[in-house]
C-alpha cells in the first residue's frame, strides 16, 4: 500500500543574519502511513518545525517533492491542503466563541448552520468540552484551550493532522494525561498524526514511529523501542533518554560474549556476535541496565538522587573514566561514598560500530 | 487604615488634573452653554436675557420668523460631517495597507518610519498648509507637472474647492489614523492568520473573518480620533477652501471674530459637540456589540 504522505529529498535553506546559509531541511525523505502516529524529535533548530510548516504549506521547499495520497502538495496554498494543524500557541480566534472557533473550517467551507452546529457539538463532546461552546477562549484554562485547538483542527476530518509542540505550555500532570488522550483520540479518528516535540519522553510515550532529526537531516527513523534500544549513532543515543557511553576495545571473544575494556581499564562484556579482538567500538548501557551486586565494575557512589521509588546514582569506577549513571531501587542503602559493584547482562549492551 | 491612606494619596495625586480640567475645560464649556441661550449684544458680547432662537437659526428659522426657512447653516453642518466622514474613509484606505507593511519591517526601519510619520508634528500646521496652497494653485507644482506631461491642457481648478479641503484634511489627519491602526495591526496575532488559512479559509475569508475583526478596535480608534477634529476643523478650509469649502468651524470662528454674534457661535459649538458625542456614542456601543456577539 502506498504511504499517505511521501516526502522525497526535501531541501530548504534560510539566509542567516550573518549572511550565511542555514540548511533547515537537508535532503529529507519520509513516508507516513495512514493512521500512523509519527513524531518529529530533535533539539531546537533541527528542522522539525520547518518540515511541519512545509507540509502545512506555510514554508516552501527549495527542492524536493511532497505527495499526499499520490497528489503533489508543493504547489498548493495552505487553505487547499487536506491537512490541519494544532499550533503551539493554539492560535484560537479570540473574538469568536468556542463553538465558532471549532466550526470555523466548516463555516468557511459553506456547510449549513444546522449541520455545522451538530458536528461542533459532537467534536466538543469528543474532546471533553461538551456544553462549553458559548464561552470565549479567554475564559478557558490552558488545558481547555488546547482541547479547543484540537477540536477545531479535527472537525473537517483532515487526512493528516500536524501538531506543533501542542503540549509544551501545559504543566506536567496535564501533559501526561493529554499524551494518553491524544494517542487514543488518534486511534479513534483514524487520522495520521505528525507530532513535533523536543521532549523525548513525550515521543516515546505516544509514537508509532519516531523521526530523530539534527541539522536538517534525519538521523534515525524507528519505533520507540528501536530508537531507545538500538540507536544508530551517538547523537540518537544521547538525545533519547539517559545513556552511558563506553568507548572500548575488544579484548577477546568467548562464544556469545566478548570481553572489552575502556582506555581506563573498566571491564565489560558485550554480545560476541560479529566482534573481533582489537576492534574499537562504543558500548551503550542505559542506567536501568545495571544491577548492583557483589560482582561487576567496582566503583564508589559520588552522588545519590532520590526519585521516589528509585534512586539515581552517580558511580565513579575505581579504574577511572567518566561517572556511570545508574538507577537502583531505593532502600538498599546506597549512600554517597558507598562501595558498589555494577553488574550487567551482556545481551542488554547495544554496540555502536564506531568507537 | 492602609485603604484610607491610599485614597488620600490618590486624592492628592488626582487634584492637579481635576483642578486644571475644572478651571480650563468645564468652566469655559459652562460659559459657552450659557451664552448659547442668551441674546447677542450689539457689538459682541452678550445681553443677559434668555433667547432660544440661536438654535432656531441653525436649523433654518432665524430670529423667530417661522415664514422664512433657510437651512444654510444645516447645510454647512452636513457638509462638515460629510467632509469629516470622507477624511476618515480616505485616511483609513491610505493607512491600512501601510500599517501592515510597516509592521513587517525590521526593527530599525520601523523606527525610521515612525519618525517620518511623526515628522509633520515638528513643523507648523499653517506653514504646511501654505505648502499645499503652492502645490494646488493653478500655476502650482501639480498643474505644472500635469501640463508638462500632457495629461491636461488647462490647469485644474483644485484650490478653493471642497476637493482641496478634503485633500488638506486627509494630509493633516494621516498620522492620527496611522498610529492607532498600526498599534492594532502590530498586535495582530499572526498565528491566527495562519490558523485561518490552515482551516481552509482563503485570503479574502481570512481577512474578513479574522484580520478585520481583530484590527477593528484600531480602526474605530483611528476613525474617532480623525473624525472629531475634522468636523470642527477651521484652519484647513480657511487656507485651502473657498466659499464652497466653508465648514462649521469657520462659521464659529466668524461668529466670534467678525460677525460678533457670540451666542450664535456658542450655539453652533454646542451643536458640533452634540453631533460628535452622538457619533462617538453610536460607534462605541456598536463596537461593543460587534465585540460581544460576532
Amino acid at each position: 500500500m502506498a504511504p499517505l504522505l511521501e516526502i522525497r529529498e526535501a531541501r530548504r535553506s534560510f539566509v542567516t543574519p550573518e549572511g550565511g546559509r542555514l540548511a533547515a531541511l537537508d535532503g529529507v525523505n519520509l513516508d507516513v502511513g495512514a493512521n500512523e502516529f509519527v513524531t518529529l524529535l530533535g533539539p531546537s533548530g533541527c528542522g522539525k518545525t520547518t518540515l511541519l510548516r512545509a507540509i502545512s504549506g506555510f514554508e516552501s521547499l527549495d527542492s524536493g517533492t511532497m505527495r499526499l495520497d499520490g497528489a503533489d502538495l508543493t504547489a498548493l496554498p495552505p487553505f487547499r491542503r487536506p491537512v490541519n494543524t494544532v499550533f503551539q500557541s493554539y492560535a484560537l480566534f479570540g473574538h469568536m466563541s468556542v463553538a465558532r472557533n471549532v466550526g470555523y473550517a466548516l463555516e468557511v467551507a459553506g456547510v449549513a448552520r444546522a449541520t455545522r452546529e451538530a458536528q461542533v457539538a459532537e467534536v466538543l463532546e469528543k474532546v471533553g468540552l461538551a456544553g462549553m461552546g458559548a464561552r470565549r477562549p479567554g475564559q478557558l484554562s490552558g488545558g481547555q484551550r488546547q482541547r479547543v485547538a484540537l477540536a477545531r483542527s479535527i472537525i473537517a476530518k483532515p487526512r493528516l493532522l500536524l501538531l506543533d509542540e501542542p503540549l509544551s505550555a501545559l504543566d506536567r500532570n496535564l501533559r501526561q494525561q493529554m499524551q494518553l488522550e491524544l494517542k487514543s483520540l488518534q486511534h479513534a479518528l483514524g487520522i495520521a498524526f505528525i507530532f513535533v516535540t523536543h521532549d523525548q519522553e513525550e515521543a516515546l510515550t505516544m509514537s508509532d514511529r519516531i523521526v530523530v532529526m539534527r541539522s536538517g537531516q534525519i538521523e534515525q527513523i524507528g519505533t520507540p523501542r528501536e530508537i531507545y534500544r538500538h540507536p544508530r549513532n551517538r547523537f540518537v543515543a544521547e538525545f533519547i533518554g539517559e545513556t552511558n557511553l563506553f568507548p572500548v576495545t575488544i579484548d577477546r571473544v568467548e562464544g556469545a560474549e566478548a570481553l572489552a575494556r575502556t582506555a581506563e581499564g573498566v571491564e565489560m562484556r558485550l554480545p560476541g556476535k560479529d566482534r573481533r579482538p582489537g576492534e574499537q567500538v562504543t558500548a551503550i548501557l542505559r542506567p536501568a541496565d545495571f544491577t548492583l551486586g557483589g560482582a561487576g565494575i567496582p566503583g564508589r557512589v559520588t552522588r545519590a538522587v532520590y526519585l521516589g521509588s528509585d534512586l539515581y546514582l552517580f558511580v565513579q569506577p575505581l579504574a577511572g573514566g567518566p561517572e556511570i549513571r545508574v538507577i537502583a531501587r531505593d532502600g538498599a542503602g546506597f549512600d554517597e561514598g558507598a562501595a558498589v559493584h555494577l553488574a550487567h547482562d551482556p545481551a542488554r549492551v547495544h554496540v555502536l560500530e564506531a568507537a | 487604615m492602609a485603604n484610607r491612606r491610599q485614597s488620600v494619596a490618590l486624592g492628592i495625586l488626582l487634584a492637579p488634573v481635576t483642578l486644571f480640567l475644572g478651571v480650563f475645560f468645564l468652566l469655559p464649556l459652562g460659559i459657552i452653554a450659557l451664552f448659547s441661550v442668551l441674546t447677542p449684544g450689539l457689538y459682541g458680547g452678550v445681553e443677559w436675557a434668555f433667547y432660544h432662537w440661536n438654535y432656531g437659526r441653525i436649523f433654518g428659522w432665524a430670529d423667530g420668523i417661522i415664514e422664512i426657512y433657510e437651512p444654510i447653516y444645516l447645510q454647512i453642518l452636513l457638509r462638515s460631517l460629510s467632509f469629516a466622514a470622507l477624511t476618515v474613509i480616505l485616511t483609513l484606505i491610505l493607512c491600512y495597507p501601510v500599517a501592515f507593511w510597516v509592521s513587517r519591517l525590521s526593527e530599525r526601519w520601523r523606527l525610521v518610519f515612525m519618525f517620518l510619520i511623526t515628522l509633520p508634528f515638528f513643523s507648523s500646521l499653517i506653514v504646511r498648509l501654505y505648502a499645499w496652497l503652492l502645490i494646488l494653485k493653478p500655476s502650482g507644482l501639480l498643474n505644472a507637472a500635469l501640463l508638462a506631461l500632457g495629461i491636461v491642457d488647462v490647469p485644474l481648478e483644485i484650490l478653493y474647492t471642497p476637493t482641496a479641503v478634503v485633500l488638506g484634511m486627509v494630509y493633516v489627519m494621516v498620522p492620527f489614523m496611522f498610529l492607532p491602526l498600526y498599534s492594532a495591526v502590530d498586535n495582530l496575532d499572526r498565528s491566527q492568520i495562519e490558523a485561518s488559512l490552515d482551516l481552509g479559509a482563503n485570503r479574502v475569508q481570512t481577512f474578513v473573518k479574522v484580520v478585520l475583526p481583530q484590527t477593528l478596535p484600531g480602526i474605530m480608534g483611528g476613525a474617532v480620533i480623525v473624525f472629531i477634529p475634522s468636523v470642527g476643523n477651521f484652519v484647513v478650509p480657511d487656507v485651502l477652501g473657498g466659499a464652497k469649502g466653508l465648514m462649521i468651524g469657520n462659521l464659529v470662528e466668524q461668529q466670534f471674530l467678525s460677525s460678533r454674534n457670540w451666542p450664535f457661535g456658542s450655539a453652533l459649538s454646542m451643536i458640533i459637540m452634540a453631533v460628535v458625542l452622538t457619533v462617538l456614542l453610536i460607534s462605541v456601543t456598536r463596537a461593543r456589540k460587534a465585540g460581544g456577539h460576532a
